[in-house]
């Protein structure tokens, strides 16, 4: 973004960044930058409040009456961590099944439902909604130590498919969710630490970091801090 | 520190180690008439898409152009390592059209540019074609645009 302020700028026009590292924007000073110590993915602070992303945008645009190159801190700290996702997971149906293939296929109407209600979906990258328990029968297998190169996982790409079966659950989870808009973190906790997928996609990676699977290939499955 | 809170701490202790690229006197343009007369526009780097646009590569350096009516977008961000809720929750957390057409509608910023832009936060490290390439395309489109004002947005 601060490279992109300064590519603009020396076109001729003006910018103001809503900068999310500090660090980064005092290193590279765009003209303008306010600096908003806001969850990461989220730089107006907080989703569906209108007072708060509005004071966010005064603060930033009333930083182009600057003559010269200004940084400011907006003055309020909002936390990634300050409320959960509160989702209940889809009940055992078919005990046949791994148990993250039994889950997802739980929670398809979720998702359905908030497609519909959103008109676009992030799944889609590798494979789409309907691969998804198939996605999640390979890395079960994967993680029960069948070797990854023979066991063919849809999608191939395990970037792309992890971020597909994320964005499958997220989705699903936030139809399904009660209560306030969960923290920034709160999805990722609630994926990672309480469903069967997100504990496969771990167990996966493990795997494959222990079959000597090239390190792209399973480190970016999942965030680097886990 | 619990796992929930970790990830945020982590990217930005990472980012503190990151090499940027430098400039050599930077340009600044002034404002050269009122706020509520400039015409504004959103460059977010959340590699944001229309359904029916090209999907972002892993070091994809174009960007994509949406018109201000488009609501339907998809983020095609590429690192596990940002939230994507906030925006599934509301777009505008991310890309606040909707705050700039209020903004607007209530006199404080002159108009709301007819197309934004969206670029993705991962760039190959020298970012050089951004700098050289994919990022002049863009100013001009905003120019084009008779644009003043870009709000940028990261993720």
């Amino acid at each position: 973004m601060s490279t992109l302020a300064h590519v603009f700028e020396a076109a001729g026009l003006s910018t103001v960044v809503l900068a999310s590292m500090k660090d980064v924007a005092e290193k590279m000073s765009p003209p303008r930058t306010l600096y908003c110590e806001f969850p990461l993915g989220r730089p107006l602070g907080r989703p569906g409040d209108v007072s708060f992303q509005r004071g966010v945008l005064e603060q930033a645009l009333g930083m182009l009456g600057a003559t010269e190159p200004v940084l400011e801190t907006h003055p309020e700290v909002v936390e990634s961590e300050e409320m959960p996702l509160v989702c209940s997971i889809p009940p055992r149906f078919d005990a046949s099944l791994p148990p993250a293939v039994d889950e997802a296929r739980g929670l398809r109407a979720a998702y359905d439902r908030a497609v519909n209600a959103r008109g676009a979906t992030a799944v889609g990258r590798a494979i789409d909604a309907d691969a998804v328990t198939e996605a999640l029968a390979a890395l079960h297998r994967w993680a029960e130590g069948e070797p990854w190169q023979e066991v063919p996982l849809p999608g191939t790409n395990t970037i792309a498919v992890c971020h597909d079966i994320r964005a499958y659950y997220t989705e699903a989870a936030l139809e399904l969710a009660t209560g306030p808009p969960p923290g920034g973190r709160a999805a990722e906790a609630w994926f990672h630490e309480d469903t069967e997928a997100g504990k496969t996609v771990m167990a996966a990676r493990a795997a494959l970091k222990e079959q000597g699977a090239p390190f792209p290939f399973w480190f970016y499955m999942a965030p680097a801090h886990r | 520190m619990s796992a929930t809170t970790a990830g945020d701490e982590a990217m930005r202790a990472y980012g503190t180690q990151q090499v940027v690229p430098t400039f050599d006197d930077p340009a600044f343009t002034p404002l050269d008439k009122p706020l509520a007369k400039a015409r504004v526009a959103i460059v977010t780097s959340a590699a944001l898409h229309r359904p029916d646009q090209d999907r972002y590569t892993p070091a994809d350096t174009r960007f994509r152009a949406f018109d201000r009516t488009d609501r339907d977008l998809i983020m095609g961000h590429w690192s596990p390592n940002f939230d994507h809720t906030g925006f599934q929750i509301d777009l505008n957390v991310v890309y606040p059209i909707d705050r700039l057409e209020e903004l607007a509608a209530d006199g404080v910023i002159g108009e709301v540019a007819p197309r934004h832009f969206a670029f993705a936060g991962n760039q190959p490290e020298t970012v050089s074609e951004l700098r050289l390439d994919t990022g002049p395309a863009c100013a001009q489109e905003l120019l084009a645009d008779a644009v003043d004002v870009v709000l940028l947005t990261p993720v």
